[in-house]
């Protein structure tokens, strides 16, 4: 062997190495139509709370991220086939969507009420500030009571696929006229024209928009959590299998649930939600 | 998988309420608009000519936001009589639709008028028959008969194009479907179910046209 090949192949076998200590590359599937978790700017580059706080918890894994968008109502399955890694989308932890994939630990607390445009007969509902579904107990029945009295008849607008669907559907309030749109900017523009009575999301999703749009929705009734509202919202990743590749995504889980729990002790996660939710909605 | 199947037929009849809603409103505005076509006047010409212009050359789905999230959007509107029926996604679709496949349907009308012999009318005329009577009676049962092929594709067209409605909150075969994989995650044997009701219903269609091809057929 000649000194030349034998440079080339230091040279193939050093690259080799390198190649294979370089950090980690993952996609991380957003929906970019949540706002301000996660949404577009004019440009149509992605901005909001999820994508920062994605763009810190690399930085901390050492991970090289690239942030994909991907429409809600295919988010689990585009997960599922492979086509990214990670889903950081306003996504409650929920039992129903823990059957098909797995969670990282709860990132923030997404609080869910319902929002009508003022003027609308369902202003001033006498009902507890915020009820807990978990908790349960006769102040939740009660408030859960008048919701329904309130809610029977009308139209409620709600995105397709979310907690607030389940919780529609529950029964929880009685058997209500749920519509569900794709995305929820088509419910706020619903909820404006008048074809929706009342509307359930975030509760920041609705201030945001009132912000930005400058249209007079409010909220009312209770802001709700726990029971079909799940457990906050984490990261969204395959369940972990014995193949190569599963075992990639059960050491994705490690290094998120390490990763939150750095970034919440540093303060990060809560800076963020200051930043974009006017509160501190880490958890 | 098995359990979306009696909710997926469900919806199949929102499908057919959708279709055959449209197809008879759709039908008229051909027609209509047919007649127009043939007209000597060259702005009733030109209007009818524009109507299906802007309808055939736009995509349904435009058309159905148009009407639904567009007009919604316009505030004059929504204090006029006109809102109670834009404000129900299910007119906003059939208006959408009938708009829609009334355009292709003039074509395919006013092509067929075209396609009559004029020996036809003037036999019609030595025998003394009156043009109103020669109209109804001769042209427009032979225009129907020659357009009924190039319908029959222009139905089941718009049998698919139904599943755009799942787009302002209708619950048809595709809404439905979507709302089921939005629970179990299963796009793949989900829309492969939706995709045979659509399938079998084409068939249908497409039998029913063949039957009625040959039952007025000119070679009897």
């Amino acid at each position: 062997m000649n000194i030349f090949k034998k440079t080339i192949l230091t040279v193939l076998a050093s690259l080799f190495i390198i190649g294979n200590v370089s950090a980690e590359k993952i996609k991380i599937g957003t929906e970019g139509a949540y706002p301000p978790w996660n949404s577009k700017d004019a440009s149509g580059n992605l901005i909001g709370f999820e994508v920062e706080l994605a763009q810190e918890l690399c930085k901390i894994m050492k991970y090289e991220c690239t942030i994909v968008e991907q429409d809600w109502d295919g988010m689990i399955p585009a997960l599922v086939m492979r086509k990214f890694d990670a889903i950081m989308a306003g996504m409650s932890i929920t039992a129903e969507r823990q059957k098909t994939i797995t969670f990282s630990q709860g990132y923030a607390d997404e609080v869910a009420s319902l929002a009508v445009m003022k003027g609308s007969s369902l202003e001033g509902m006498d009902t507890p500030e915020g009820i807990n579904l978990s908790l349960g107990g006769s102040d939740v029945k009660k408030a859960l009571k008048t919701l329904t009295g309130a809610l029977a008849g009308k139209t409620v607008c709600t995105q397709t696929g979310t907690i607030h669907q389940n919780f529609l559907e529950s029964g929880d309030v009685g058997s209500v006229n749920v519509r569900t749109y794709k995305t929820q900017d088509e419910v706020n523009l619903d909820l404006t024209s008048g074809r929706c009575d009342v509307a359930l999301a975030a509760a920041v999703a609705f201030t945001d928009y009132a912000d930005k749009s400058g249209k007079p929705v409010v909220l009312v009734g209770p802001t709700f959590s726990g029971g079909a509202f799940g457990n906050g919202v984490g990261v969204g990743i395959r369940q972990a299998s014995d193949s190569a590749i599963g075992k990639r995504d059960a050491k994705i889980l490690k290094d998120f649930n390490k990763a939150i729990n750095k970034a919440r002790k540093q303060g990060i996660i809560s800076k963020l939600a200051v930043k974009h939710f006017g509160f501190d909605a880490s958890m | 998988m098995i359990s979306s199947f009696p909710k997926l037929i469900n919806a199949t009849f929102v499908t057919l309420k959708l279709l055959s809603a449209s197809l008879l409103i759709g039908i008229f505005l051909g027609l209509f608009f047919a007649i127009l076509r043939i007209n000597k006047n060259v702005f009733v010409n030109k209007f009818a000519y524009g109507y299906s212009y802007i309808f055939r050359g736009t995509p349904l789905l435009v058309q159905i936001f148009i009407i639904y999230f567009g007009l919604g959007n316009i505030e004059w509107l929504r204090t006029t009589f006109l809102w109670s029926i834009l404000k129900e996604p299910y007119w906003c679709a059939i208006i959408a639709f009938a708009l829609n496949t009334g355009a292709y349907t003039s074509e395919i009308l006013r092509s067929a008028f075209q396609t009559i012999k004029p020996g036809v009318i003037e036999a019609g005329k030595s025998l003394g028959i009156s043009n109103s009577k020669i109209f109804y009676k001769i042209q427009i049962p032979i225009a129907i008969r020659q357009s009924l092929p190039a319908y029959g594709n222009e139905i089941i067209l718009m049998l698919k194009g139904t599943s755009l409605a799942s787009t302002v909150t209708l619950m048809d075969i595709t809404g439905v479907a979507q709302k089921i994989i939005s629970t179990t995650f299963r796009p793949l044997e989900v829309f492969i179910i939706a995709g045979s009701i659509y399938l079998f219903m084409t068939f249908l269609i497409h039998n029913l046209i063949k039957y009625l091809e040959k039952k007025y057929s000119f070679q009897q």
